[in-house]
C-alpha cells in the first residue's frame, strides 16, 4: 500500500512541476474560460436578479469546456519518448498512475476555479442569497466529477484516431447527471429557494460510483492492446 | 440457417401488417385525445424494444470484459446471481415498496427487471462465445440507436397536439430516454472511431460507463421534477384493455422485426470479421517476414489461429 501511495505522489509531484516550469494547460485554459465569460457578458446581458438564475449554468459550461483542454493534455505528455509503454511493463500499478493524474487535473481545474469564479461575480453582480459556504463543497465535488471520468476517458480517446476530438463526445454524454447536479445545485445556493443538499447527495454518489468504476477499470483501459 | 431468413422475414412483414391494421381501424379512439393517440402503438413498442436491446448490449459488455481472466468470469458469475435475488426480494419490504411508488416504478416491474439480469447474463453466456459476444453488442447497439431514435421522433409528434408543447424540458421519461440515445450515439462514434485491435475492449468499457450512469440521470431530473410538475403519461393501468391487448401484439411484431435486423447484422459482422482476419492473414503471407510466413502457414490450414 506504501508503494501504491509512493509511486502516486511521485508521479503527482513530476506532473505539478513539468506545469508550474511550463504553466501550458494553466494558461490556455485560464485565458479559454475568460473567453468564454466574454462571450457570455456580451450574449446575456441580464439584471442582477436574473442572472443568479443563469449563472449555475454559465459558470459550469466555461469550466466543463476549459477542464476539456487540460484532460487533453494529460495523457499527451506520456506519449512522448515512449513514457507510457514504460509505465505498462513497469510492475508499478496502473491505478496509481491514474489516481495521480486525477489528482493533478483536479489540482489544476480546482485552482482554475478559485480564479474564475471572483470574474463572474464581477461581471454578473452576483451576490449570494442562500449559504454561500455550500458553493464549496459543491465546486469541490463537481470538479472530482468531471476530472475522474475525464481523466479515464481521456486515456481511452488515446486509442483512437483525432483523441483530442473524442473526449467531449466520451465525456459529455456521461456527465449529463453531474452537470445537472452542479448547476441545478449552484443555482438553488445563489438564489436562496431551494436547499441544495439533495444535489450534494447526488454528487457524492455519483463521484464514488465513478470513481470505483474508474480505479476498477483502468488496468483494461491501459493495457489493451 | 440461410432458408429460415427469408421464411422469418415474410412471416414478419405479414405480421407487421395485420398489427398495422389493428392499430389503426381496431383499437378503439381515445375519447381525450382522438386519433392522435395511435402513434403510441409504434412508439412505446420501439421504446421497449430498445431498452431490452441496451440491455443486451450491457450483459454483452460485461461477458466481454469478464471473460478475459477465468477468476473474473467466476466473479460476474456470482455477482449476477446475487443481483437477481437481492433485486428481487428488496422491492417487497414496505419502505423501498413505497419510495419506489414515488419514483414511479411498481415493486413486481423492478422485481422483473432485476430477475431479467442472470437470467439475460447466463443465456448469453451460453449462446455467444469469444468474440461473438462482441459482436452481439454492436449489434444491440445498433439496432437499439434505431429504436430509441424512433422513439425521440414519434414522442414530440404525439406530444405537440396533446401537452400543447413538442417537449417537456424537465420531463423524467423524456430527458433520460434522450440521455441514454446519447451515450449510446457516442458508444457507436468511439466505435467508428478507434483502431480495430483495442476497439472492442473500449467499447464494453464504456457501455458499462453508461449503464452506471442511466439511474442517476434518472434520480437526477426525479428531484428536479418533484419541484416542477410537468405533464407525464399515465401508467399502464388506466389504459382500456383493447387498446393494452393491440399495444402488446405491436410489441410481438416490434421484437420480431428487431430479432430478425440483429439476426442479419449479426451474420454481417461475423462475415466483415472474417474477411478482415483472412486479409490480413493474407497481406502476412504476401509481404511478412520469413518467420511470420513459415508459421502462418500453419493456422491458414486449421482455420483461425
Amino acid at each position: 500500500m506504501r508503494s501504491f501511495w509512493s509511486i502516486t505522489l511521485a508521479t503527482l509531484a513530476k506532473d505539478i512541476r513539468l506545469e508550474w516550469r511550463s504553466k501550458d494547460a494553466l494558461n490556455a485554459m485560464l485565458f479559454f474560460s475568460l473567453l468564454v465569460v466574454v462571450i457570455f457578458v456580451f450574449s446575456f446581458d441580464p439584471l442582477a436578479e436574473e442572472s443568479r438564475h443563469i449563472v449555475g449554468g454559465l459558470v459550469w459550461i466555461a469550466f466543463l469546456f476549459a477542464s476539456v483542454v487540460a484532460l487533453n493534455q494529460t495523457w499527451a505528455r506520456e506519449l512522448r519518448n515512449q513514457v507510457l509503454d514504460g509505465y505498462r511493463v513497469s510492475p508499478a500499478p496502473g491505478t496509481a498512475l491514474f489516481v495521480a493524474k486525477a489528482l493533478g487535473n483536479f489540482l489544476l481545474v480546482s485552482l482554475l476555479e478559485a480564479l474564475m469564479a471572483p470574474l463572474f461575480v464581477i461581471f454578473y453582480n452576483l451576490r449570494v442569497l442562500g449559504p454561500a459556504w455550500q458553493l464549496v463543497p459543491v465546486a469541490l465535488l463537481g470538479t472530482w466529477a468531471l476530472v475522474v471520468n475525464g481523466t479515464f476517458f481521456a486515456a481511452m480517446s488515446l486509442r483512437t484516431r483525432s483523441r483530442e476530438l473524442m473526449l467531449p463526445l466520451l465525456l459529455f454524454p456521461v456527465s449529463i447527471p453531474a452537470v445537472i447536479a452542479m448547476v441545478a445545485a449552484t443555482t438553488s445556493i445563489l438564489t436562496g429557494e431551494d436547499s441544495a443538499h439533495f444535489y450534494i447527495i447526488l454528487l457524492v454518489t455519483y463521484d464514488v460510483v465513478f470513481t470505483t468504476a474508474c480505479v476498477g477499470l483502468f488496468d483494461t483501459v491501459l493495457q489493451a492492446e | 440457417m440461410k432458408k429460415a431468413f427469408p421464411i422469418l422475414a415474410v412471416l414478419t412483414a405479414l405480421f407487421l401488417a395485420y398489427t398495422f391494421y389493428q392499430a389503426m381501424f381496431v383499437a378503439p379512439t381515445d375519447a381525450l385525445q382522438g386519433d392522435v393517440y395511435r402513434i403510441i402503438f409504434y412508439h412505446v413498442p420501439s421504446a421497449w424494444t430498445a431498452f431490452l436491446l441496451f440491455f443486451i448490449n450491457f450483459v454483452a459488455s460485461v461477458h466481454y470484459l469478464a471473460d478475459a481472466k477465468p477468476s473474473t468470469q467466476r466473479a460476474a458469475k456470482w455477482i449476477a446471481i446475487a443481483v437477481g435475488i437481492v433485486g428481487v426480494i428488496i422491492p417487497y419490504i414496505p419502505q423501498v415498496r413505497d419510495w419506489l411508488q414515488t419514483i414511479g416504478m411498481y415493486p413486481s416491474s423492478a422485481a422483473t427487471t432485476a430477475l431479467m439480469i442472470p437470467a439475460l447474463y447466463f443465456v448469453v453466456g451460453k449462446l455467444f462465445r469469444g468474440q461473438d459476444v462482441d459482436v452481439l453488442a454492436v449489434t444491440c447497439a445498433e439496432v437499439g440507436v434505431v429504436f430509441c431514435t424512433i422513439v425521440l421522433i414519434t414522442g414530440p409528434i404525439w406530444a405537440r397536439p396533446v401537452w400543447g408543447i413538442w417537449w417537456a424540458p424537465g420531463d423524467i421519461r423524456l430527458t433520460s430516454t434522450l440521455v441514454l440515445w446519447l451515450i449510446y450515439v457516442s458508444y457507436l462514434v468511439l466505435r467508428r472511431f478507434s483502431d480495430s485491435a483495442q476497439t472492442q475492449k473500449l467499447a464494453a468499457v464504456l457501455a458499462v460507463f453508461g449503464a452506471l450512469d442511466v439511474p442517476l440521470v434518472y434520480f437526477s431530473i426525479w428531484f428536479f421534477r418533484t419541484q416542477h410538475p410537468q405533464p407525464v403519461i399515465g401508467g399502464g393501468g388506466s389504459m382500456d384493455l383493447r387498446m393494452l391487448h393491440v399495444l402488446l401484439l405491436n410489441w410481438m411484431a416490434f421484437l420480431c422485426f428487431g430479432f430478425l435486423v440483429c439476426w442479419s447484422r449479426f451474420r454481417l459482422e461475423k462475415l466483415r470479421r472474417e474477411v478482415e482476419e483472412a486479409e490480413a492473414l493474407e497481406s502476412l503471407e504476401e509481404h511478412g517476414s520469413p518467420v511470420v510466413q513459415s508459421s502462418a502457414k500453419v493456422p491458414l490450414g486449421g482455420g483461425s489461429r
